[in-house]
């Protein structure tokens, strides 16, 4: 007689496998104990709270472990359980990884960046808004649903706009804030609108669902859905930094603390890029006619507009090393969306996406490190001009041969050979894919790119202009600098560790 | 065996990483600047000696055969093998390699090219040592493009930081130039390996290009042709070469010209001939076309700077000599025939020889003079160098006559051959083409020996020295011990052209005819 009512339960209340969505809670429950514990602790036990902040980034990325064993899915419709709005599958968890990796590493910097700072950043706030936007960007890769896609892309980006704009009486990082808001605002509207086209077209917001029913829309709708597809891209491709969306880029990463400088061109990409992914491929395959030429034309145009900005950075100009990592991140974006363009042309999608995937990896750790050297050089150059790096290598020979590594990593030459393998996974997607004027373009860039990321890692180990006295190096800056230097001297000696992702499906 | 090859490779990397510690407290020696350069004898003696013993282990009976092999699987998603080995096409360039890189390291030891530290001097040495052993040992394509890659920041930092007037702009000019080559190159080899299925060189030659079509093969022969053009260099693409000779260190000079620009040839040999046949018949004359512009445009422009008031530098002159020597390599590939391909490995080697050697000569003179301009070494009537340090103006008379191809000399054999093999190309070739391209190319050398010989009476005769003209310096016992290895080779590969020949000859007509075993 229990049973009937037992049933109506159960069609009612979901079981949620906890495990398989503990990486972004945990950071999301850490986040909130943190903001509340800063209204009870002393001013001079705030350091506390960014060491728990970091444990508590490290335990939601071990949290990825016990889930390798195999995909699972929670928050599934009643009635069919394949269709799901939560999946932890192989590529969730290494987008996952790579962000909560990311974040950790950016949590290093601000270990040290609060800490010079004096008290003039509010640290419970801070550490609150970058633990949850973590969380989101490490909900975004697993969410396959529309809404839970905007909701987590939301969620990893509200709490950005704050801390771009955390630093209080500081007119540059208000202005940054703004203008970071402003557009980014513009794009996840439009993005909006573009959903509800989809969902007036198809009737679900299910991604594996709408790829089912966008096949056989109405005619009439035809229109409706094909417009839908292009708006909902714009928001991702905001997101990605990708032209003509990228002008936010040097102002925001100038205006931002250093280390949210270093998490947004990381964890901020691979929030975009891991959308645009999902979106494309898992939503709308079909309609890979209209958002593979749009893709690469994209590409071609970021890394051009990207590494032309890089190069026309002046040496001396204040913040200039900031301002070329920035535009080289927007360089190194138009790189990543190659393979995503490629997905649209190649039998194989998941291979391409694995290129993409495997590249994003190199470069977050690499990308990472150059900041980890910027926020150890800034420290006594607050300027932070390109110029200020002549010399390193007298005083800090292992930071600035560490920081030339990574240069050339992201060039892609020897002895950055995981950098060079990741460019060839890339072009060997776009080769694979025929779009061989995109490989071309593509190589024009990486010669372009080669000259700024050359130029300034032979400043490196020019002679200084004036002798100065060493400063210790704080331990969590040299912690973060050792891992992504042992990180890329580990990939390149065995690039198949990031590179198998190219040979295996992801989903 | 397999251990020695590898060796070649992975040694110079650990001397590399071992010459930026601190040495250890036994092996100081007077000043640490000493000790560091010793190091890198020591180390590229060794793998000069580890050459030697692999070519002496080398079964000669069996040129033709894949010797010395190592195959291990080290990136499987890009299916990228560790696959080295070495047959009688790229012994030779192993050893000259390894030789001229250890010459280099000798003679820098006791005249350390002015910049910073010796420290990152040999350091970058033996990084370039070992990605140019690497270009010459592997078998992969993907490792192919990653050891010619490896080559390029370390002469990049040896012309930029050791160099001489210029330096920044001409190393800016090679890199640039070298990377946009080589990026393209890299667009064909993974057309290759994608439409075949693998980049192992060894299974792609055995093929013979049969899994692949016609116009994949055309398109990949037309990138990867450009990439290696860059570095032979082939006329148009050489305008990176005479900036970079004439503004290297002595060093990087006989290292570009001896070496670097052999990784260029060698990949024509090694990869587009076996694996893309049918492309590279299309584009062969063509090849051959710029091939004999090279040639006639070298000798020209060297003809101009040696005139008197051109205000020509030696080193420049030297590297446009390098143009019309690269040219007739060129040639004898375009043939498509085993004697041209042969006499282009031979003029591979001769020119590595030879023209290192000049660049050595005119390093000293430098060292000696202050210059290497012409006009101010010759003034009015001749540097006279056979009277002021005769030894060392006969080693230049010597040079010079090797390189303008006098026979019973190692200039002489490659050139003829290429000659030899464009008179009667491969079956499907237009055989008039060919036959102008010879004649051309003839003429070519006239215009070399025309050049050669004012070059000579320009700077080593000349009016008797005065009493009061300072004497120069005559060969020190360190540029003995440096050079005569280069000359005793000249004269043996001239005189006996059959030790490289019987090594190539067997090579060249298995990868002619589908690949090698």
């Amino acid at each position: 007689m229990s049973s009937p009512a037992q049933s109506a339960a159960q069609s009612v209340v979901q079981s949620v496998d906890w495990l398989a969505i503990a990486p972004p809670t945990v950071a999301a429950l850490v986040g909130l104990a943190v903001l509340v514990a800063d209204l009870f602790l002393g001013d001079n036990r705030k350091a506390l709270l960014g060491w728990t902040s970091v444990a508590g980034l490290a335990a939601s990325a071990l949290l990825l472990l016990p889930l390798l064993d195999g995909d699972r899915s929670t928050f599934c419709l009643t009635g069919s359980t394949d269709v799901c709005s939560y999946t932890a599958d192989r590529f969730t968890l290494v987008i996952q990884f790579l962000v909560l990796g990311g974040a950790l590493l950016a949590a290093l910097l601000s270990v040290t960046a609060l800490k010079d700072a004096d008290r003039g950043l509010p640290e419970g706030e801070y550490w609150f808004l970058l633990l949850s936007s973590a969380a989101g960007a490490a909900l975004l890769p697993a969410s396959r649903d529309l809404a839970t896609l905007i909701v987590a892309l939301e969620v990893a980006s509200l709490p950005a706009f704050a801390l771009v704009g955390i630093r209080h009486g500081d007119r540059k990082s208000s202005e940054a804030a703004l203008k970071f808001f402003l557009s980014s605002v513009t794009a996840t509207a439009v993005s909006l609108m573009g959903i509800s086209f989809v969902y007036a077209s198809t009737g679900t917001l299910y991604l594996t669902e709408i790829a089912d029913r966008i096949q056989h829309v109405d005619p009439q709708l035809h229109t409706l859905a094909q417009t839908g597809v292009v708006l909902t891209l714009i928001g991702f491709a905001f997101k990605t930094a990708a032209v003509p969306f990228h002008f936010w880029v040097p102002d925001t990463y100038v205006g931002a603390p250093l280390p949210i400088a270093a998490y947004l061109s990381v964890v901020g990409k691979a929030v975009g890029f891991s959308g645009l992914i999902l979106v494309t491929v898992v939503a709308f395959p079909s309609y890979a006619d209209v958002w593979g030429p749009a893709l690469a034309a994209l590409a071609a145009l970021t890394m051009t507009v990207g590494n032309v900005g890089a190069l026309r950075q002046q040496a001396t100009r204040a913040y200039s090393a900031v301002r070329l990592l920035a535009w080289s991140s927007v360089g190194q974006a138009g790189y990543l969306l190659v393979p995503i363009a490629a997905a649209a042309y190649s039998d194989d999608a998941q291979k391409s996406i694995g290129s993409t995937v495997a590249y994003a990896l190199m470069y977050a750790a690499v990308n990472l490190g150059a900041f980890a050297v910027a926020a150890l050089v800034a420290r006594t150059k607050p300027l932070n001009r390109v110029s200020d790096y002549r010399g390193l290598y007298a005083t800090r020979p292992l930071s600035a041969l560490v920081l030339g590594f990574f240069l050339l990593c992201l060039a892609g030459l020897p002895p950055g050979i995981i950098g060079l393998f990741a460019k060839v996974t890339v072009f060997s997607a776009a080769v694979d894919a025929g779009l061989g004027w995109l490989a071309v373009i593509m190589a024009v860039n990486v010669v372009i790119a080669l000259f700024y990321y050359l130029q300034w890692t032979a400043l490196l180990f020019r002679a200084p202009e004036n002798d100065e006295e060493r400063h210790r190096a704080p331990a969590p800056l040299t912690v973060a600098i050792a891992l992504t230097a042992a990180l890329g001297i580990a990939l390149s000696g065995a690039p198949q560790l990031v590179l198998r992702f190219t040979d295996t499906g992801l989903f | 065996m397999r251990f020695l090859l590898a060796f070649l490779v992975v040694g110079p990397l650990i001397g590399a990483v071992a010459a930026l510690l601190p040495a250890p407290p036994g092996l100081q020696g007077k000043s640490p600047e000493q000790a560091i350069l010793r190091h890198g004898v020591t180390v590229t003696g060794v793998v000069l000696i580890a050459a030697i013993v692999l070519a002496l282990g080398f079964d000669h009976d069996h040129p033709s055969k894949m010797q010395a092999t190592t195959d291990i699987s080290w990136i499987p998603a890009l299916d990228v093998r560790i696959h080295l080995g070495v047959d009688g096409i790229s012994l030779p360039l192993l050893v000259l390699s390894a030789l001229l890189t250890f010459l280099c390291a000798l003679y820098s030891c006791f005249k350390l090219p002015s910049g910073p530290s010796p420290k990152a001097f040999v350091a970058l040495l033996l990084v370039l040592e070992s990605g140019t052993l690497a270009t010459f040992a592997v078998l992969d394509l993907l490792l192919f493009f990653l050891a010619f890659e490896t080559v390029l920041i370390p002469m990049y930092f040896l012309i930029a930081r050791w160099g001489g007037e210029q330096r920044t702009r001409a190393a800016w000019k090679f890199i640039l130039f070298t990377l946009l080559g080589s990026v393209v190159m890299l667009l064909g080899l993974l057309l290759i390996g994608i439409k075949a299925g693998t980049f192992d060189i060894m299974a792609l030659a055995t093929d013979n290009g049969s899994g692949l079509t016609t116009s994949v093969q055309v398109t990949a022969v037309l990138a990867i042709g450009i990439g290696l053009a860059v570095k032979t260099p082939m006329w148009p693409l050489h305008s990176w070469l005479p900036d970079a000779h004439t503004a290297a260190p002595t060093v990087g000079s006989v290292l570009l010209a001896g070496v670097l620009l052999k990784m260029g040839t060698y990949g024509f040999v090694r990869i587009l001939l076996p694996v893309a046949p049918d492309g590279f018949r299309t584009f062969a004359p063509y090849l051959g076309a710029f091939a004999v512009v090279g040639i006639i445009y070298g000798s020209l422009a060297c003809l101009a700077l040696a005139r008197r008031g051109a205000k020509g530098d030696l080193k420049r002159l030297i590297a446009y000599s390098s143009v019309g020597h690269m040219g007739f390599v060129l040639l004898g590939i375009a043939t498509m025939t085993p004697t041209g391909v042969n006499g282009a490995l031979f003029a591979n080697i001769a020119h590595g020889l030879i023209t290192g050697l000049l660049f050595f000569l005119v390093g000293a003179l430098k060292d000696r003079t202050g210059t290497t301009d012409l006009d101010t070494l010759a003034d009015r009537t001749g540097a006279a160098l056979y009277g002021r340090a005769p030894r060392l103006g006969g080693l230049v008379a010597f040079a010079a006559v090797a390189s303008l191809g006098l026979p019973g000399l190692a200039g002489f054999w490659g050139e003829m051959l290429a000659l030899f093999g464009a008179f009667d190309p491969a079956d499907d070739l237009s055989r008039p083409a060919f036959l102008t391209f010879t004649a051309i190319a003839a003429f070519g050398t006239l215009l070399t020996a025309a050049y050669m010989l004012v070059v000579v009476r320009r700077v080593c005769m000349g009016a008797a020295p005065q009493p009061d003209t300072p004497r120069l310096a005559d060969v020190q016992t360190y540029e003995f011990a440096a050079w005569t290895p280069l000359v005793a080779l000249t004269v043996v590969a001239g005189l006996w052209p059959k030790v490289l020949l019987g090594l190539t000859d067997p090579a060249v007509q298995q990868l002619l005819s589908g690949g090698p075993r």
